[in-house]
């Protein structure tokens, strides 16, 4: 108990943790993307459901619990239900059988290669932040933040998505009159 | 100075009438030709009150006639005018006799439908002659030869629908430009190497001595002289003046008779100070070669117009040759004279083409003398005064030049134009016998009838003057303007001043006479031309106008549609095919190869823009 | 070894590269909308951690109207899935060829 105590004080478990869930999250994501057993949409929506949930592990860990509940209610829970009744809706049936092109992969590993070197270039020359974080009851702060400092972007983002909701009872329509 | 703004109006009235004429009065051809004659005549009638007023030497003080134009570095334009007594008399003239043509065409061209547009191209000559008269520099005088040359080739070509109208205009325009080129380097010559452009400053410069053209004296003075070639229709620049005869009669009378053509003697004179001896020798020469080869021309024409242009020609040749052997007084003085009667003969021989319903070939006419009186008193004075016949004003005019050869020793010169006044008073009685005399040589002669006052009336002033014009002081305004000392004649002494020097004038006369019995002799009662039958060749020769276009058109013209397929092959294969080929085919293949770009597919976008964030990132990081 | 700023980051960029993959690769519009949404993740956790290891929470906030933005996109996206589907009877990349001329 006592050496268990320790090594969460030292945070060997957060590491510990954060590979797990690094690992999980990348994994899902090759999963969605390219995934050898089933070129079902649906699976693909079922992988990015566990990316997003790993995900908010990962936020966990940062310290950002307002977010990662957020992405679990949002993400994974209205986009991804979004996604999976659009699925269902178009039937895509036909669309499974079709192969990935060896144009696309060659092009997409160029994009590929292409931006991570110069991400990784970034990131060779970018400093590690801080080693001992300090922030401590973020979603307090977060909250306090959003409803000063940005209260007008927030409020802009509500009549967005007041927009996205007319445009899309505008486009789901089938007959514009 | 008194009326110091008129020269001005006067410059200016006639450009008015051309704005005013074509932007409203287009429609209404009254109105039109009444703007028009009234715009010519205030210029004169304020050209008078100015003389009147200041007498033909005005001291013009300050920058009244002065005006800054274009002051680039070294080089000062203004654009200004000169009033003396050159610039007043040859005014005079073309306010005078242009305003009597006006009031003549507003006869002779009464049934045209475009009569306003005539008008108006009138006006725009008579502003544009006006502005070559009271330039005050080379460059204004050069701007002002152009539009002269345009309304000219408008007013040639004023039945366009003709096509040998159209193509006399563009003769006219393009034979022009040729000597013009010529005077334009000239006067970059006078530029380059006296730095000034203004007569009075080159004129005061040139007799102190202190800018001189030095050894390319010959060669600027040449090059001006090209100008005057060109505008005067010398030798060998003088074949578009008889095609210009597909004009309407008074522009012929107003154009080609007395003032454009004259503007090049005008020139010659104005800047006479130029000319070095070998220079004025060249001028000499040609102009007595012209004068002799245009009377050639001239007696073996058919066509009543032509008779009289080349008759023009003939004229032209003498004032310039006059010019050349030193003698701007009786150039000047010939130019005035010569205005009133050859004015006189164009317009009178207009009123017989109009009694004739446009006949101009002079067989068809004859025993005219009945049928229009008036016209013929007039033709029968301008004739004595061409031919120089006493006390006629051509007459003192040529008796001037005659002398002017003898005194300058020049018995060549003093030779070909004696023989030229044979033959011109040949050409002319022939011209006179064909038409007046003899017996009605078809219908149209035989009901041919008298002109309308509007157009006899300007006949009977200008018959007036071609009478009187050799003694009412011509002479005097113009002895003033160029010799340093002179004494002012009264009208007696005017008179008698030939008698002065009996041996040209005894000459001349007797030229006067042989041509003129030659004359009556061979047409008093000739129902054909006999001559082609004794003359064989040479009246055939002298009829097709000594093969000159036929030669111009096999060497000039040949060469010209040489260089131009030379140059249309280089247009066509090096600057279309290769350059711009080049370019387009460039253009072409990169746009092809471009479009290879536009798939339609989402993804290569995707892949694309990818790439490009990729690039612009690695430069930002 | 002390976990970083830079293995979030590299996290990140993995996960941005295979949405990007994923975007370039696959071929039907929906998994397309899908690896968009993993790149959308994949900044979002960049965005985290820089907030994390730079003691501000601005970053957060980003991420927090992210999330929003992108739920609205979503629900925009998806229609015009569904109502282009409904008009060409295809959710295949290929077959969208309009921007073609």
């Amino acid at each position: 108990m006592e050496a268990i105590n320790n090594l969460i004080s030292q945070g060997a478990v957060q590491d510990v943790l954060f590979w797990v869930f690094a690992a999980l999250t990348l994994i899902c994501a090759i999963l969605v993307i390219a995934n050898p057993f089933s070129r079902s949409p649906v699976t693909s929506a079922m992988f990015l459901v566990l990316t997003i949930i790993s995900m908010a592990g990962l936020f966990v860990l940062l310290h950002a619990f307002f977010l990662a509940a957020v992405q679990i209610l949002v993400y994974a829970g209205a986009v991804m239900v979004l996604f999976l009744f659009v699925i269902m809706l178009l039937d895509l049936k036909e669309e499974q059988r079709r192969k990935i092109k060896l144009f696309g992969l060659v092009t997409g590993l160029i994009a590929v290669g292409g931006i991570v070197s110069v991400f990784l270039k970034a990131l060779a020359s970018a400093g590690n932040g801080t080693d001992a974080p300090k922030l401590e009851g973020e979603t307090y702060a977060l909250g306090k933040l959003l409803f000063t400092q940005y209260t007008l972007p927030f409020e802009i983002v509500s009549v967005l998505l007041l927009v996205a909701m007319v445009g899309v009872i505008l486009l789901s329509k089938r007959k514009l009159e | 100075m008194k009326h110091e703004l008129f020269p001005w109006l006067i410059l200016f009235l006639p450009l008015i009438s051309v704005a005013v004429i074509t932007l409203f009065t287009l429609r209404s051809k009254m109105v039109s030709s009444l703007i028009s004659i009234g715009a010519v005549s205030a210029s004169f009638i304020l050209t008078v009150l100015f003389i009147a007023a200041n007498g033909f030497h005005p001291e013009v003080p300050g920058d009244v006639l002065n005006w800054n134009w274009l002051s680039i570095d070294q080089l000062n334009v203004d654009f200004g005018l000169k009033v003396d007594a050159l610039s007043l008399m040859m005014t005079l003239v073309v306010t005078g006799v242009g305003g009597l043509i006006h009031i003549y065409s507003y006869g002779y061209m009464h049934d045209d439908r475009s009569l306003s547009r005539f008008f108006a191209k009138l006006s725009l000559f008579t502003f544009s002659m006006l502005g070559i008269v009271l330039a005050n520099n080379f460059l204004m005088m050069f701007i002002f030869w152009e539009l002269v040359g345009i309304s000219s080739y408008l007013l040639i070509g004023f039945w366009f629908e003709k096509p040998s109208a159209g193509d006399a205009a563009k003769k006219a325009f393009i034979t022009n430009r040729l000597g013009d080129f010529g005077f334009l380097f000239g006067i970059l010559m006078v530029w380059g190497l006296l730095h000034s452009l203004n007569f009075s400053e080159l004129q005061s410069g040139v007799a102190a001595g202190t800018v001189t053209l030095g050894a390319s004296a010959t060669i600027a003075g040449l090059l001006i002289f090209c100008g005057a070639m060109g505008k005067s229709a010398q030798f060998p620049l003088h074949v578009w003046l008889p095609d210009a005869m597909e004009g309407p009669t008074p522009v012929s009378a107003l154009i080609h008779a007395a003032t454009m053509v004259a503007a090049g003697v005008y020139m010659l004179c104005r800047s006479l100070f130029l000319f070095d001896h070998g220079a004025l020798q060249v001028i000499a020469y040609i102009g007595g070669f012209t004068s002799l080869l245009a009377a050639l021309m001239a007696m073996q024409q058919n066509d009543i117009k032509r008779i009289i242009a080349y008759s023009t020609l003939s004229q032209l040749g003498y004032m310039v040759m006059v010019v050349g052997l030193n003698g701007p007084t009786p150039a000047m003085f010939h130019l005035t004279t010569h205005a009133f009667f050859k004015a006189l003969l164009f317009l009178s021989a207009g009123s017989v083409i109009m009694g004739m319903h446009h006949e101009q070939d002079i067989w068809q006419m004859g025993n005219l003398r009945k049928k229009m009186p008036i016209t013929f008193w007039t033709f029968l004075i301008g004739s004595l005064a061409l031919c120089g016949v006493p006390p006629f004003s051509g007459f003192y005019s040529k008796d001037s030049i005659l002398a002017q050869a003898i005194d300058q020793h020049n018995y060549l010169l003093f030779g070909i134009a004696t023989f030229v006044a044979a033959l011109t008073t040949f050409y002319t009685f022939r011209l006179f016998f064909v038409v007046f005399l003899g017996k009605e040589k078809s219908k149209a002669a035989a009901h041919a009838h008298e002109s309308p006052f509007v157009m006899t009336g300007p006949l009977m002033v200008l018959a007036v003057f071609s009478v009187i014009g050799g003694f009412i002081g011509i002479t005097n305004n113009f002895e003033s303007q160029f010799a340093h000392e002179h004494e002012s004649l009264t009208m007696m002494q005017q008179l008698l001043e030939p008698f002065h020097k009996p041996i040209p004038m005894c000459l001349g006369l007797g030229a006067v006479a042989i041509g003129f019995f030659a004359a009556m002799s061979i047409y008093k009662d000739a129902e054909t031309d006999p001559l082609p039958a004794r003359l064989g060749g040479l009246s055939k020769a002298m009829a097709n106008r000594f093969y000159f276009d036929e030669l111009y058109e096999a060497t000039v013209i040949r060469l010209h549609d040489f260089i131009a397929a030379v140059f249309d092959w280089i247009d066509r294969w090096i600057l279309e095919g290769g350059c711009i080929g080049l370019i387009r085919g460039g253009t072409d293949f990169t746009g092809r190869a471009l479009r290879l770009m536009q798939t339609g597919n989402l993804q290569t976008y995707a892949f694309l823009f990818v790439l490009g964030v990729a690039v612009l990132l690695y430069f930002v990081l | 070894m002390q976990v970083g700023l830079h293995h979030y980051l590299t996290v990140s960029i993995l996960l941005f590269s295979l949405g990007l993959l994923g975007v370039i690769m696959r071929r039907n519009l929906l998994v397309i909308y899908m690896s968009l949404e993993l790149m959308l993740n994949a900044a979002n956790l960049a965005l985290v951690s820089f907030s994390r290891f730079n003691d501000k929470l601005d970053g957060q906030v980003l991420v927090f109207f992210i999330i929003t933005v992108a739920a609205a996109e979503v629900a925009v996206g998806l229609a015009l899935i569904v109502a282009l589907y409904r008009k060409r009877q295809s959710a295949h990349v290929e077959d969208l060829t309009s921007m073609k001329l």
